[in-house]
Formats: C-alpha cells, sequence, structure tokens
C-alpha cells in the first residue's frame, strides 16, 4: 500500500493531495491537464522536493515533512514510466532495459526477470534495436520493461499515453492490462482519458485544481457531478462491475451485475472474470412499465434513487439496479415529467448491448 | 611536394603542440560549461565574460599575462619551478598553455551548448533507475554532450595549430622547441629569399585548416546519426 499526503507551492498553484493506492491493482489519478497530476507523481518519486507531508510503502518511510526525512529519488525503487518515454537515445534496447538492474546493489533480490518482462511486453523482436528505431507505442513498452527491471515496488505511470495516436494508444493498452495482472504492486496511472481510467484502474482519486475533489472506487466516481464536469456530458455514465456467467459463441457474454444479467460485446470473456462496464448515461432509456417485443438485451428492473437537473433541457436520473449498482441515465426533463420520475418509483432500465464494451480484469482461478 | 627538414619540423611541432592543447583545455572546459550551465552562484555573469575574455584580447595581452603569472618569477610560474623543477616560459609545453588558452572558450562553447540540449528529463529518468549524480553525469550526460565535445576539440585542434601571438610572447621563437607553422612563416618572411618557404608554409596551414573542418563535421554528423537526431 502507498500512502501519499504531500504539499508542494510553486508561484500562486497549490498542490496539497492525500490518497492512497492499495497492492495489487490500479488506482487512477483522473484530472484536466494543469490539475497537479505529473507535479504529484515528480514529488511521490522525489524528483521535486515537497514542502510538507509523508509518504510510505509498506512500513518504510520514503518522506516525511516534519521530521525532516526524504529518501532520494533513486533509492525509492519506485518505477517512473514518463509521458516522453525518456529512453537514453546513445543506448541500445537491451542497454535501456538493463539500466537499472545493473545499478541494484549485488545482493538485491531480482524478482523480476528480464526474459519474462520481455515476453511480457513483447519486447522479443526489439532489444538490439536503438530507441530512435522504434515507433511510439514500442518506446512506451520498453520504458515499461526498464522501470521494471529496476525491480520496483511499485509503479507511477505518468500519462504513459498522452503522446500516442488512438491506433499506438489501443496497440500500448493490452500490455498496460496484462502487467496489471502480472505484478502484485501498486500501479498509479495518470490520465486525462477516462477510457484508459475504465479498461485499467478500479481506484480513482479525481484531482481538480491540486486537490483531491473525489476518491474511491471506480463506480462510485464515476457518478460524482465533479467527473462530469471534467469529461463532458457525452461521455458521462455509470460504472458497474460484475462476473461473466455465461459465454455465447456468438460473442456476448452474460455479466451478473447487482441483481440483474447484462448482456454485453466482450472478445476471448472467460466464465468468472471480472468486467467493469461504462454504461454511458445517453444510452440509457427509462420505462415506466415492462416492454415488449423489443431489440434491446437488457432490460433491468430499477428504483429511481434520485432526479437531478442536468445540462441543457435534460435530467440526471440515478437509478439503483441492486446489489450496490446503481445507473445513470439522461432523459430529457418532459420525459421524466410525463414518466413522474420521483425518488423510489420502480421503473425499468434498458440498455442496447451493441453499446456496451465491457473490460476484463485479471484471469479467474481455474 | 617536399618538405625542408625545417618545415617538416614546423609541422610536427604544430600538431603537437595543438593536441596538447586540446587535452589541456578538455577537462576544465567540460567543468567550466556544466558550471556555467547547471550551478547557480554569485558573480556567474562575471565568471562567463571572464572565460571569454581571450576572444577579445590581444593574443599578445595574453601571452604577457601568461609570462606575469607563469614565468619563473610567477606566483604559479615560480612555484612549480621551485617544487618540481618545471619551467613553462620559452619551451614547448608552454606553447601549448598558451595556446589552450587562446582556444578556451571556443571550446566551452561548443561543449556548453551541446549540454544545454540534454534532456534534463532523461537525467531524471536515470536516477528513478538508481543512479547517482556521478553515475548520471558519466552514463547519460557525458555520452549525450559528445559530439559537442568533439566538435570543441576539432575546432580547438585546428585553431591551435595557427596561434601565433599568445606562442611568440609566452613561449618565443625557438626552433625545434616553439617554433610552430605559424611562427616559421613568420619567420621565413624576415628572411631574405624566404619566399617560396612562406608560400608553402601558408599552403599547408590552409590544407591542415581545412581538413579540420572537415574532419569536424563529418564525425560530428556520424555521431548525431547515431544518437538517431
Amino acid at each position: 500500500m502507498l500512502r501519499v499526503e504531500l504539499r508542494k507551492r510553486r508561484g500562486n498553484f497549490t498542490l496539497d493531495v492525500a490518497f492512497s493506492a492499495p497492492t495489487p491493482g490500479v488506482t487512477a489519478l483522473f484530472g484536466r491537464s494543469g490539475c497537479g497530476k505529473s507535479t504529484l507523481i515528480s514529488l511521490i518519486a522525489g524528483l521535486l522536493p515537497a514542502d510538507g507531508g509523508r509518504v510510505t510503502v509498506g512500513e518504510d518511510l520514503l518522506f516525511d515533512g516534519t521530521r525532516h526525512v526524504s529518501v532520494d529519488a533513486r533509492h525509492r525503487r519506485m518505477g517512473v514510466v514518463f509521458q516522453d518515454a525518456r529512453l537514453f537515445p546513445h543506448l541500445s534496447v537491451r542497454a535501456n532495459l538493463e539500466y537499472g538492474t545493473r545499478r541494484l546493489a549485488r545482493e538485491a533480490a531480482r524478482p523480476i526477470a528480464f526474459d519474462d518482462v520481455v515476453s511480457l511486453l513483447g519486447l522479443e523482436g526489439l532489444v538490439a534495436r536503438r530507441p530512435h528505431q522504434l515507433s511510439g507505442g514500442e518506446k512506451q513498452r520498453v520504458a515499461l520493461g526498464r522501470a521494471l527491471l529496476a525491480q520496483p515496488r511499485l509503479l507511477l505511470l505518468d500519462e504513459p499515453l498522452a503522446s500516442l495516436d488512438m491506433a499506438r494508444r489501443e496497440e500500448v493498452l493490452p500490455y498496460l492490462e496484462r502487467l496489471r495482472d502480472a505484478f502484485s504492486m501498486p500501479i498509479v496511472y495518470v490520465s486525462h482519458q477516462f477510457d484508459e481510467v475504465l479498461r485499467l484502474a478500479t481506484r480513482v482519486v479525481l484531482l481538480d485544481a491540486g486537490r483531491v475533489v473525489a476518491d474511491g472506487d471506480i463506480a462510485t466516481v464515476s457518478r460524482d457531478p465533479r467527473l462530469r464536469a471534467i469529461v463532458g456530458p457525452d461521455s458521462v455514465g455509470a460504472v458497474v462491475a460484475g462476473h461473466v456467467e455465461r459465454v455465447d459463441a456468438s460473442g456476448l457474454a452474460g455479466v451478473r451485475v447487482g441483481d440483474a444479467e447484462v448482456t454485453v460485446e466482450l472478445d476471448g470473456a472467460v466464465v468468472g472474470q471480472r468486467i467493469q462496464i461504462q454504461v454511458l448515461a445517453r444510452d440509457v432509456i427509462v420505462a415506466s412499465e415492462l416492454p415488449r417485443g423489443l431489440s434491446v438485451r437488457n432490460v433491468v428492473a430499477a428504483r429511481v434513487v434520485s432526479v437531478t437537473p442536468d445540462a441543457g433541457r435534460s435530467v440526471m436520473v440515478e437509478l439503483d439496479i441492486g446489489g450496490a449498482s446503481t445507473l445513470l441515465a439522461r432523459v430529457t426533463a418532459r420525459a421524466s415529467d410525463e414518466l413522474a420520475l420521483v425518488a423510489d418509483k420502480r421503473v425499468w432500465a434498458l440498455i442496447k448491448a451493441v453499446s456496451l464494451r465491457g473490460h476484463a480484469f485479471g484471469v479467474p482461478a481455474a | 611536394m617536399l618538405l625542408s627538414p625545417e618545415e617538416t619540423e614546423a609541422v610536427a611541432l604544430s600538431l603537437s603542440i595543438a593536441a596538447r592543447s586540446v587535452a589541456f583545455n578538455l577537462p576544465f572546459a567540460i567543468a567550466v560549461a556544466w558550471l556555467l550551465t547547471r550551478a547557480q552562484f554569485a558573480g556567474r555573469t562575471l565568471f562567463d565574460a571572464f572565460v571569454h575574455l581571450p576572444l577579445v584580447l590581444p593574443p599578445v595581452v595574453v601571452g604577457y599575462l601568461l609570462l606575469v603569472v607563469f614565468g619563473v618569477r610567477g606566483p604559479i610560474g615560480g612555484w612549480l619551478y621551485e617544487h618540481f623543477g618545471i619551467r613553462l616560459a620559452f619551451t614547448s609545453t608552454g606553447a601549448a598553455l598558451a595556446t589552450a588558452v587562446m582556444s578556451f572558450p571556443l571550446v566551452v562553447r561548443a561543449i556548453r551548448i551541446s549540454l544545454e540540449n540534454v534532456d534534463r528529463g532523461l537525467e531524471d529518468a536515470a536516477r528513478t533507475l538508481g543512479a547517482g549524480p556521478i553515475d548520471r553525469f558519466a552514463s547519460i550526460t557525458l555520452p549525450l554532450m559528445a559530439p559537442g565535445i568533439l566538435a570543441g576539440a576539432i575546432i580547438a585542434f585546428a585553431a591551435g595549430l595557427g596561434e601565433f601571438g599568445a606562442v611568440i610572447t609566452f613561449a618565443a621563437n625557438i626552433p625545434g622547441e616553439t617554433r610552430t607553422l605559424p611562427l616559421a612563416l613568420y619567420t621565413a618572411l624576415q628572411t631574405p629569399d624566404g619566399d617560396a618557404m612562406a608560400a608553402r608554409l601558408a599552403a599547408i596551414s590552409l590544407s591542415l585548416g581545412l581538413a579540420g573542418l572537415l574532419i569536424a563535421e563529418f564525425l560530428s554528423r556520424l555521431m548525431r546519426r547515431r544518437l538517431g537526431r
């Protein structure tokens, strides 16, 4: 477990943040550009001196402002991957990968082996090359491998995909998922793209103007109005988590979410796997009676929790679908009035299976 | 074109003195470039100006100041002579020192530009991977500065072949000891019937200078390619 409590003043910008990241799992630091995410990573890694606070990993104290403890960055054993990869241009990929390993104390344990990292990140064909011969996605994979081979106790990933185009991001994301599932260490993932967070993280720390404004599991934070303000109205949607119950030949999977079974498109799903799904608020239809003869795959019994005004002429309806799972639905104010949506009313939530994409976490124990 | 023994001697001496001046220069130039780029200290601007003085001073003034400081009665020269029996004034080592002082600002400039272009982010990355300050400098910063260091060294070498004023003032014009190409050329011009020799020496100077500049350009391209720029 990484525990962070840090303060830093820079000009008229003040960062004052406290959060923790459990082992294992990905904790996302999410926020707009300029909210202090990268500064926070530099402070945690010890590359920037903090004004005050405390950083611990498990039992180890790495920084304490009041006791004047500050372990140098080179002894913190934090694997950092930067937005711009920062591979050493004069060294081969192999020498880059081994840079940290070579600097470990002779007696230090090396549980993360070179060959394992190379095969996990698909670097087999790259080790003999030089950094300038790599694509952006390949550079980031090498940077991840280099950080891992220094045998870190945790990973700090500072927007590792931000400098890549869409296609390259899609190429690197599966490797990040594999890395998350393969290593038991806290991973802090900085991003301003919610789809990346959805695929990788189970916990989200929401930052705004140098402060933590929300902190919790992704399902809870996904419904936070302050997140809505950051991602924009079209990307608002509750995240729900569940486990795969059935997989059919056509690639549709039945996922148990709360009391309902939700059908989603999911490639290569395995029964028992944990799945995260974002249900966009604009894709949810609310019905006051059970409809018949519809193509919609997912018709879920729900209870209205709240109805709050939203952007324009619409309202945001929060729907409890049982098992501590909640959906958000955006409907027009007029529809809400006609259906008489008020708290505790029983309704049906309709969601097209093709509008849902599940993201798998880990492989279930056989 | 066959050279007389005198001319061969002047060329060999020039090459040797220029090479030694580069060797004197590099460690100090790297240290000074690092101070001027990375360190914050009081009087930095004054120090910067002091380093660049040889560019604007008449070479004779530099030679005179060297005599004052490094001559056998000077504070440093006297100490060296007393304790180690080393005499700099009027020797080829002294000529190399005078040459080094004259080309020092050129070398510092070249190295400084290359150091300014080194991405500090790479040093940060090395730090998170467990490298200490000296290790980071040796394994990351110095190799990335290499093109600038090389360029500085070659420019200093080429310029060092032709240093005149400071050398003749501090080290005099001693055949076989400090009579380098330009000094030999000057001497030839003072001698009756020396015209042919002066022309040959001028041609040699020209070719050596041109070759130095071409080699510098070629090597710096090669290094850039290796760094992928």
